[in-house]
This record gives structure tokens, sequence and C-alpha cells, in this order.
């Protein structure tokens, strides 16, 4: 198990570090960020100053090598932009977009459950046909139309719930909910087909015939061993999560990692579209890896095949 | 439209394979549905010029925020209501179906080749070569697609063809993974041995052998995965990374309408339209495709 552990880590390190090279020479080639933190009246020596003050005179080996160095101590350099530490703006950015992620996985752990599970037992009937079509339009609905038909119509027309921004808890439940369909779809599919191969198992049949109750059979037999595909796919969700975040985010004017990225992106502001790149990419590691060693201790099996 | 070809390419190498001959009995109905869905819009696709009732890119102040034609204000002229600069919906919806489609199309079948060539490589080789293409497989899928392609979209400037790279860029590791688990199972069987001591060359049994039993799994994949980069790309235009205008794309139309949703609900909510049902036929059609061909293939 230790050596299993220690391997997808180290594969997540070495994934990460050619990710930061990625990142480094996609963000250099993004444009030349001068033109837009100097004024129109710049003259070539206060380029030339401003290149040599930002340290972008430096070859590029150099450049990198001092990023990385500094990037593992949290320090990410200064928003060109905002003039101010980007380590900072992560920091105040992140937890929004952790919560709102948080709120989104509960809202699909809460919807996928009942109705993966429910649709496989009532494979065929009302139930699972209409499991079935909130999956199917889960998959297929642009997020941001969605999120804007939900504005007009719940924050707007109907006033139930605030349009955007984040406050108390009601301002979670539209960008949550628009973030969570997509989820809840993949998901309660899997638990689907998953509970469906086990209920027809032979040990599942066997509890039956020991007279164990159905809904226990259901329940706790069936459910534990349809959750391992559910478990793997995890980790493949959350980047899905975190990737739709930079729509739903900018769409709901939420503060956090996603729209940060985006004002990022359109003001060419390289250190901070490295931090959140990054950190992004971090946060997938870290949560692939603790879901792949899950993984490994659910199902001993893993283990031994590379 | 290359639904055509791929699709006989599939048909002549399934009565190899034994799934088939397993769900061919079942006999399950055709999609009709997502089939004619996706007709429809592939026909709106090549004959834009034609069935469009007016220039897409034509303005007219005067008719800004026509509504559509069942509203009192509506007029024939302009079924779906006017945009506003006054252009016609429908006319921007059916080219955009071109930019959509061809978009899906194009980053799909470069990513699959892509990936699928991988994975066979790595799948046949094994040891240290798949070790390594394996690790940069899955880089490339830990890396949040939508971020690398705002980087690039901005990097190269917007542009059609930037965006179909950027996707692709991101897309090909999931084929990658997908194929090569496919082939490592393959490499167990006897006739691969078999080729082996006749003494085919690596080339001849990756393309002749390897290739031809994955092609189920391909085709299941790539339908599926069609409508998905046809929502990315929406999402690229919607936030002004994508193609840039006048062209009519989808994502961006919903973008210049979502100001005026309370004034004038149907620029953004026919554009969302559109991609809800021809992602939804995709979905649909890969569902269905993954039932007949591949029942074994879970997600994605």
């Amino acid at each position: 198990m230790a050596r299993f552990v220690l391997a997808r880590l180290v594969q997540s390190l070495v994934a990460l570090a050619i990710l930061s090279v990625v990142v480094f020479v996609l963000a250099r080639a993004t444009g030349d960020p001068l033109h837009l933190i100097l004024p129109m009246s710049a003259s070539e020596e206060d380029y030339a100053n401003a290149r040599r003050y930002l340290g972008l005179d430096r070859p590029y080996v150099e450049q990198y090598v001092s990023f990385v160095g500094r990037a593992l101590r949290g320090d990410f350099g200064t928003s060109l932009r905002a003039r101010r530490p980007v380590g900072e703006l992560i920091a105040q950015r992140l937890p929004n977009s952790l919560r709102l992620a948080t709120f989104a996985m509960s809202v699909s752990l809460l919807l996928a459950f009942p109705l993966g599970v429910l649709a496989a037992v009532w494979k065929g009937t009302g139930i699972d046909r209409a499991a079935q079509v909130i999956a199917v339009l889960g998959q297929s609905l642009p997020t941001f139309w969605v999120a804007i038909v939900l504005i007009e119509v719940v924050a707007g027309r109907l006033q139930w719930l605030p349009a955007g921004g984040i406050g108390g808890f009601t301002s979670y439940v539209l960008p949550g909910f628009t973030l969570g369909w997509f989820v809840v779809a993949g998901m309660m599919r899997l638990l689907r087909s998953g509970m469906l191969e086990v209920l027809d198992s032979e040990y599942v049949k066997l509890a039956r015939v020991k007279g164990v109750v159905e809904s226990r059979v259901v329940w706790v037999h069936a459910l534990k061993n349809a959750l391992i595909p559910v478990v793997t796919f995890a980790g493949i969700y959350f980047s899905i999560l975190v990737t739709t975040a930079i729509v739903v985010e900018t769409v709901f004017a939420w503060p956090g990692l996603g729209r940060l990225a985006y004002e990022a992106i359109s003001s060419r502001d390289f250190p901070v579209i490295q931090a959140v790149v990054l950190t992004t990419a971090a946060i997938v590691a870290v949560i692939n890896l603790s879901v792949d060693c899950l993984y490994a201790f659910i199902d001993p099996r893993i283990r031994y095949v590379r | 439209m290359s639904a055509e070809p791929t699709g006989g390419a599939v048909a002549d190498s399934l009565p190899a394979a034994p799934a088939r001959a397993r769900t061919g009995a079942r006999g399950r109905r055709l999609p009709v549905f997502a089939l004619s869905i996706i007709g429809a819009f592939v026909l709106a696709a090549l004959l834009a010029s034609v069935l469009s009732p007016a220039d897409p890119e034509e303005q007219s102040l005067r008719q800004r925020f026509t509504p559509p034609v069942w509203d009192e204000r509506g007029t024939w002229q302009h079924v779906l209501g006017t945009d506003r600069l006054g252009r016609d919906l429908l006319s921007r919806i059916i080219w955009g179906s071109r930019v959509s489609l061809t978009a899906g199309v194009l980053t799909v079948l470069l990513a699959s080749a892509f990936g699928a060539g991988v994975g066979l490589v790595a799948g046949y080789h094994g040891g240290r070569v798949d070790a390594a293409l394996m690790r940069i497989t899955d880089a490339t899928m830990s890396f949040p697609v939508i971020l690398l392609a705002l980087i690039l979209a901005v990097t190269v400037g917007p542009s059609f063809m930037n965006v179909v790279i950027a996707i692709a860029v991101i897309l090909w590791a999931r084929y990658a993974r997908v194929i090569r688990g496919q082939v490592l199972t393959l490499m167990e069987l006897d006739f691969i041995t078999q080729a082996r001591i006749a003494g085919a060359s690596a080339a001849r049994i990756i393309l002749r052998h390897l290739f031809p039993n994955t092609l189920n799994t391909l085709m299941v994949l790539v339908t599926l995965q069609v409508g998905y980069v046809i929502i990315v790309e929406a999402s690229l235009s919607f936030l002004g990374a994508g193609i840039p205008p006048p062209t009519p794309a989808w994502g961006s139309m919903i973008a210049e309408g979502r100001d005026f949703v309370t004034s004038a609900w149907w620029v953004s909510f026919f554009p969302g339209l559109a991609i809800l049902l021809v992602v939804l036929a995709f979905n649909l059609l890969g569902d269905w495709l993954r039932d007949t061909l591949d029942p074994k293939l879970r997600q994605l």
C-alpha cells in the first residue's frame, strides 16, 4: 500500500512539473503585458526600465527557475494589473471557489444517490425515465445558458433568490445548482449502471435468499460495491467542476478563482494566470491522488495492478 | 456529413466483433429523434446560404429587438425576431450551426486520431514507452480544458482554428487512455501472438490487428464528445475567447443577448435552445451507439 501511494505521489508531482513548464511557456506567449500596464505616452526607455524592473528581460530559463523556486514558497509575484501580491489575490478568491465547489458537490451527491439507486431498482419505470431525462439534459445544457435563464426567471421575474455575488446561503443556490447539474448527470448514470450490475450478482441473490430485508439489500449490500466506479470518477468530476466554474463564476459575478482567471486572461496578467492554473492543477492533483488511494483501500485488487 | 464514411467502416469491421453479435440479436430501434435533429442541423449547416431567410450580418437598427412572430409585435420577416443590431436571429442560428458543427466534428476527429495513435503505440509497446506516454496523458487530462483554451485563444488571438486546436490539444488524452486500456487486453489474446509468430511488423499489428478492434469504442467516444466540444466551443465564444464577431456563433450570440434578457429574452434564448438540441441529439446517439456496440464502456 505504501509503495502504491508513493508511486502515485511521484506521478502527480511529475504531472505538475510538466504543467508548470506548459503554463510558463503559454503565459509568456500571451503577448507583451507592458502594453497594458504602461501609459500610451511611455517611451522606449520606460519600456526597458519596466522590463528590467519586472525581470522580463532575463533569459526564459532563468525566469522559469526563479518562478518555480518562488512558487514553491507560495510567492507568485505581483499582479501586473492589481499591483498586489498574487498570493494575496489567490488567498482571497480560493476560499470562495472552494465553498461554491463544495456546495455544488453536496447538491450533486444528494441528488445523484437517490436518483441513481432508485432508477436501477425501478428500472424501466417512470422514475427511471425521469432520472434519465435529468441526466441527459444535465450533460446537454450549456451551463452559461442555464445560468442566464435561472437568473432571469428565478432571480429576475420571481425574485426568489439573489442574481449574483456572494452573500448568505441563498446566494449559493443558483450557482451551486447550475454547477452541480452536470456532475449529477454523470454520477447518476454511473451509479445506475453499477447498481444494475451488482443487483444481478450472486451475493445479492444470496442475501435475499438469506432473508435480508430488501431495503438493506439495496442500500447496504449492493450500494457498497456499486460505489466503486463512482469513486474512480470522483476525481474527473471534480476537475469538470473546476472547469465549469470559470463560466458559472463569470455569469454569477462570483468572486472566485474562475472569475479571477477570466479577468487575468483578458488583461494578460501573467503571474495571476500562472498562479490560478497551477493552484487549480495542484488541487485537482491532490483530489485525484486521494481518490486513487481511497480506491486502492476500498478495492485491494487495484494495488497489484500497475 | 463525415459520419457517413466512418459509419461504413465500422459496419464492415463489425462481424468480427463478438459484442455486436449479442446486441444485434436484441434488435434495438434506431434513435430516430436524435438522427433527425442531427440531420436537420447538418442540412442547415450545408445549405445555410439557401435556407437562411436573410443575410446573418445585415444590420437594420430600425428593426432592432423585433420579437418572434407569435408575439403581437412580431413579423413573418423575422420568424425568431432580431437582435440588438436588428440582425435576423433565425438566419444567424442557421449560419451558427455551420460554426458549431464544424468545430465539433473537426476537433473530435483531430483529437481522436492523435489520441488513438498514442493509445495504440503505448498499449502495443508497453514498458517504458507506455509509462512515459501515460504520464503525459495524465498530465494533459488534469489540465482544465477551458483554462487552456482561454489562454491559447488569447495567446494567438481568437479564431476558429485556434479554438479547434486548443480543445483538441487537451481532448486527445481521453482517447489515449481508453484505447490503451483496450489494446492492453487485446495484446493478451491469441490472434496477436499468432500475428507475431507469423512475423508481422509492429506497424502491421497495430494497423491491421489492433486498430480495427478499437473502432467500436472509438465511434462511441467520438459521438459522445462532439456534443461536449460544441458546449466547450460555445462557452469559449460566450467568454469572448472563441470565434470572433461578426461571424455568427451560438455562444457569442447568447453573450450578446445577456444584457437584454429582461426586455428581449429571445436573443439569448434561441441560440441556447439550438445548442441544447444538437448536443442532446449527439448524446442520445452516443448512448445508443454505446449500448449497441460497446456495452462495457461505462462513461464518457
